[in-house]
């Protein structure tokens, strides 16, 4: 670990790192003049295919792949769509990224554009940072007195124009579908795929989504070479042809209760507790962990013997999280209960969850609401069997709704239960000594006798 | 062509068919519940009620492979070698968990509901529910809200298919309706200031799958159970629009459009829809009457002069009964002609229905050889008015110019108009006439009227009091659409036919059966047996002979036939 070199946070501690003579002086845009003048667009595919790089935005969706899906031939437009709506509770890398080093970012979006054939791109911004808005606006402005994007950039054939669009603070509008209904000014509902946005996507053209995370690793794929990006990371499983593995350096978000909370870049595969102790000094106040999210708050919960955990595309899978996610880890001390826990979970997912699908729709509002009673003295165990039946049946993977934000709500639910249900057993029983044991529907008004 | 398997069961479907997993399943009589999908609709696959599973059988070793989740039937194409299975129990759990979702929030108020008895909610819980209620929550409220003129919001019961909304954007485009807050904070909303206001506003309410959005026009008035309902066509207009007509011991409560993929596909105006009103008017017409002055006698009957107030007053009149009419019409018409060849005229209206205008025609013609057949006015107001996505509310606000157009040409050998009737009349050389109206609005003025001086007998059909109904000898009240049954043709040559859903109320005579009575004919009024005789004889009808199908046929067929082969 000793060894390993910061490279996408390299520039941050510079003065004016935001800058892009300060970008240019370290040697910024040498990646994208050598590859407009040397490379063709389907070799700068075939470099970032051959990287493994894969997206940083969640899903850890292969983005050599991803660009290949394109319709060949296609006679345009293309675009381009940076998802920079970064709302995953915890997550901050693409934030670091957007202030500190807007000009990586943007030498990635102008390099994904170039080997897309995209000729549009628009950065999705989330609200919230103004600081970035500010400085993504003042690169492309530079960009565009120093010809590096508009018309025939650096002489080329290739010509770009860049759009910053700022949401209006929705965590939805971070789904690739609905970020594009956004941008289309539409409400943020994700779409039901397939036709999936390579083939149609923003005004019903082919589209790319990539996370800004994933396009400043183009850049420095672009600038280092697929051997340099390989040589970080987990291999792929020899055993499984179809894993890509986990190649690359990662921004992690360490929060929480750390001594040292922060944006750490490491290589990817680092264990949690690594990164807790190593890079985050450890537990705050000497106490000790309980629990962590490994990568977001919808990828679940590691128990602090999971704590030993590699942050990896594969890792989290395999003690029952739902992924990496985005690698922000928010850590809980022994304090923290698991009922709060659970409770502000909820209440996250039920305030975002766009409404559509009746099972996210009703079952986020449910499980707020069991949470709320639980919390009000009230809880009663067959409330947990309720919420994990909830847990068990909403999101993509069983297939009952449309978008992945179900899928997010769900693994905190199950995750919280199955690994804490005494705490959850306890907590309700003291707090609701007389009635914890009901299994009756207790009903808030006298029943109606309509429907049977 | 391709094998689809449903249940078990295999299904052929055609080479160019698009049919998704509700559509295919329905062809073997499988019933995938559903909210959101409608197919006059674009799909959002949001309701997650009719999550099935599905597969895939390999061509070559017929070797059946599943996907490991559940997938909306709407949203995945039947194609070869597509397998659904709609029955599982994993299907069965999801859906009565997407049933137990939707009832959350919803105050189960079916007893005051509008939609109780034709509600999916309902249906849906009997069938696929569970019968306990586990999210024992939030204390229920039921707010309501006005969408516009027509359409209230019952807040709480909505299940945000959003169909309505999609209705208002995709086929009305007038997008009136929105989804206003997130998640499940979600209600069906106006912007303020515009409310749901267009000419398909109605439609939105038979899209509501559940009791959500209510038809102002129909609130409270009827328990759908006690309607009967039947197949009709709208007279608003010459669209023709496919309709229910739905009564109750013959009161109409309600019209609802009739999927018709020629006409109006799954939509009617609001026009249509509020337009049947006026047959249950108390000012209708259902006493018939003579003129006193010609009581009695059978020659002498002339039509009065306009005086200054207007024609002669009802105190003129003496009523007379349905069984004395045929032969004291019969004689009074046959003293006027006084067996002068083109004396007698008959107009007949485009609200008439082709049987009747035929039979009206022959009427006329067996009294008069030469009389002298005519179209009634044909009323236009405004301008057609086009929704791309639905079909054209025509300006031409009767059912029927068409066919009746047709009759006339027949007999007539040309276009013979409500002018050129008046012309003819100008002319002296006709001694009596038929006038038949069944006009909504008023029809006639008294310059108009005043121009009937100088007949001898007059015989008005009519549901109001007119200028004309004043001058008339033999004032007959007549039926209302819902009352007649034959066969209409609308602008584009598609011949409906139709039954009766009401009687007329006592007093009236549905024109049809009269004619019957006049012609001799023996037995009940029998549309269908006229419209043989009409295809038989009338070539622009000739398709009519066979069966004519629920969606009408087009009367064209034929010659386009002809103009190919
Ligand atoms: C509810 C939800 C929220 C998401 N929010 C974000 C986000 O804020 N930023 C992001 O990059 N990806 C987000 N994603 C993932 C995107 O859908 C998409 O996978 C990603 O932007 C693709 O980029 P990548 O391949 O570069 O990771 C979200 C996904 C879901 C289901
Ligand atoms: S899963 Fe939830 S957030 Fe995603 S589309 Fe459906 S309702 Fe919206």
């Amino acid at each position: 670990m000793s060894s390993f070199e910061p490279v996408l946070m390299a520039n941050m501690a510079l003065p004016d790192s935001h800058t892009l003579r300060v970008y240019e002086s370290t040697g910024g845009y040498q990646a994208l003049r050598r590859a407009i003048k040397e490379l063709t667009p389907v070799q700068v595919i075939d470099a970032v295919k051959a990287s493994n790089l894969r997206g940083r935005g969640g899903a850890g969706f292969p983005t050599g792949l991803k660009w290949t899906f394109l319709p060949k031939d296609h006679p345009g437009p293309i675009y381009m769509c940076i998802n920079a709506d970064e709302s995953e509770p915890g997550t901050f890398n693409n934030r670091y990224l957007m202030e500190l080093d807007p000009h990586q970012v943007i030498e990635g979006i102008i390099l994904s554009s170039y080997a897309t054939r995209a000729t549009t791109a628009y950065i999705y911004l989330r609200y919230e940072y103004p600081l970035s808005w500010k400085r993504l606006q003042a690169a492309l402005d530079e960009c565009y007195a120093a010809g590096l994007l508009g018309k025939n950039i650096l002489g080329s054939e290739f010509s770009l124009d860049v759009y910053l669009h700022k949401g209006a603070a929705a965590y939805i509008c971070g789904e690739e579908t609905g970020l594009i209904e956004s941008l289309e000014g539409k409400r943020a509902w994700p779409r039901i795929k397939p036709p999936f946005p390579a083939i149609e996507g923003l005004f019903r053209k082919p589209t790319v989504v990539n996370n800004i995370e994933t396009v400043a690793c183009v850049t420095q794929i672009m600038a280092r070479g697929v051997e340099w990006f390989k040589s970080i990371g987990v291999p792929s499983d020899p055993n499984n042809p179809r894993d890509p593995g986990s190649y690359g350096p990662k921004l992690y978000c360490l929060s929480g209760h750390v001594n040292n909370p922060g944006c750490y870049e490491a290589p990817l595969g680092i264990t949690c507790r690594q990164l807790i102790d190593e890079y985050g000094g450890g537990v705050w106040k000497g106490r000790k962990g309980k629990a962590a999210i490994p990568g977001g708050i919808s990828m679940g919960l590691f128990t602090e013997p999971e704590f030993d955990t590699p942050l990896d595309f594969a890792g989290p899978g395999k003690v029952g999280c739902l992924g990496l996610g985005t690698a922000a880890v928010v850590v809980l001390d022994e304090t923290v209960s698991m009922v709060d826990f659970l409770h502000n979970s909820c209440r996250f997912f039920q305030h975002e969850s766009c409404g559509q699908c009746t099972p996210c729709r009703e079952g986020t509002a449910w499980a707020l609401a069991m949470l709320n009673r639980i919390r009000a003295g009230k809880g009663r165990l067959r409330d947990l069997d309720l919420l994990l039946e909830i847990g068990d049946t909403i999101g993509i993977i069983p297939g009952t709704t449309i978008c992945g934000l179900a899928d997010g709500a769900a693994w905190p639910i199950k995750n919280a239960i199955r690994k804490f249900r005494g705490e959850f057993e306890d907590y309700i029983k003291r707090t609701n000594p007389h009635g914890y044991a009901v299994t009756e529907p207790v009903l808030a008004l006298p029943v109606l006798a309509g429907a049977h | 062509m391709g094998i689809v398997i449903v249940d078990g069961q295999e299904i052929e479907v055609g080479e160019h068919e698009r049919l998704n997993g509700i559509q295919v399943a329905r062809r073997i009589g499988v019933e995938i519940p559903h909210y959101c999908w409608h197919p006059g609709l674009s799909v959002v696959a949001s309701c997650r009620m009719c999550l099935v599973e599905t597969g895939t059988r390999a061509p070559d070793t017929g070797k059946i492979t599943m996907l490991p989740k559940l997938v909306p039937a709407c949203q995945t194409p039947a194609k070869d070698g597509t397998v659904f299975v709609t029955n599982s129990k994993l299907v069965q759990d999801q859906r009565a968990r997407v049933e137990e979702d939707l009832l959350i929030d919803h105050p189960i108020d079916c007893p005051i509901c509008d939609k109780a008895g034709e509600c999916l909610l309902q249906d849906y819980h009997f069938e696929h529910g569970q019968s306990e209620r586990r999210a024992d929550l939030r204390p229920f409220t039921s707010r309501r809200r006005e969408m516009g003129d027509t359409v209230t919001l019952f807040v709480d019961r909505c299940v945000m298919c959003t169909r309505c909304v999609r209705f208002t954007r995709e086929v009305s485009q007038t997008s009136e309706l929105l989804v206003i807050h997130r998640g499940s904070h979600e209600e069906i909303d106006v912007f303020p200031g515009y409310p749901l206001d267009n000419k398909l506003s109605g439609n939105v309410v038979d899209l509501c799958p559940v009791g959500a959005l209510g038809d102002k026009d129909f609130l409270y008035k009827q328990r759908v159970w006690f309607m009967k309902q039947h197949d009709g066509v709208c007279a608003g207009c010459s669209t023709g629009c496919s309709i229910s007509i739905e009564e109750n011991q013959d009161a109409v409560y309600r019209l609802k459009p009739r999927e018709n993929p020629f006409i109006n596909k799954w939509w009617m105006c609001d026009d249509g829809r509020y337009g049947y009103k006026h047959i249950h008017s108390p000012d209708r017409q259902i006493e018939p009457r003579r003129r006193r002055a010609a009581a009695g006698a059978t020659t002498t009957a002339s039509v009065p002069t306009a005086s200054a107030n207007g024609g002669i007053s009802v105190a003129d009149y003496a009523n007379i009964e349905w069984s004395e009419i045929p032969s004291a019409l019969l004689a009074s018409l046959r003293a006027a002609i006084g067996g002068q060849s083109g004396a007698l005229a008959a107009v007949l209206s485009p609200h008439l229905t082709v049987e009747e205008a035929y039979l009206l025609a022959k009427l006329a013609r067996t009294l008069d050889p030469q009389a002298y057949i005519a179209l009634g006015p044909v009323p236009v107001i405004g301008q057609d008015e086009s929704y791309p996505q639905a079909f054209t509310i025509h300006a031409e606000k009767c059912p029927n110019r068409m066919g009746v157009a047709a009759v006339v040409a027949h007999f007539a050998g040309g276009h013979h108009t409500w002018d050129d009737f008046l012309a003819r009349m100008e002319t002296g050389a006709l001694k009596a006439a038929w006038v038949s109206g069944g006009y909504r609005t008023p029809w006639i003025d008294e310059p108009t009227a005043a121009r009937f001086a100088g007949l001898q007998a007059l015989v008005v059909q009519d549901l109001f009091d007119s200028p004309l109904w004043r001058r008339a000898t033999f004032q007959l009240p007549g039926a209302g659409f819902a009352e007649r049954s034959g066969s209409y043709v609308n602008f584009a040559h598609r011949l409906q036919s139709f039954g009766w859903a009401i009687r007329p109320p006592a007093g009236a005579q549905v024109e049809g059966r009269l004619f019957w009575q006049l012609l001799g004919r023996r037995g009940l009024y029998d549309p269908r047996a006229v419209l043989n005789e009409i295809a038989g004889e009338i070539p622009y009808f000739a398709v009519a002979m066979d069966p004519v199908p629920k969606v009408g046929v087009d009367l064209r067929i034929n010659q386009l036939a002809g103009t190919t082969s």
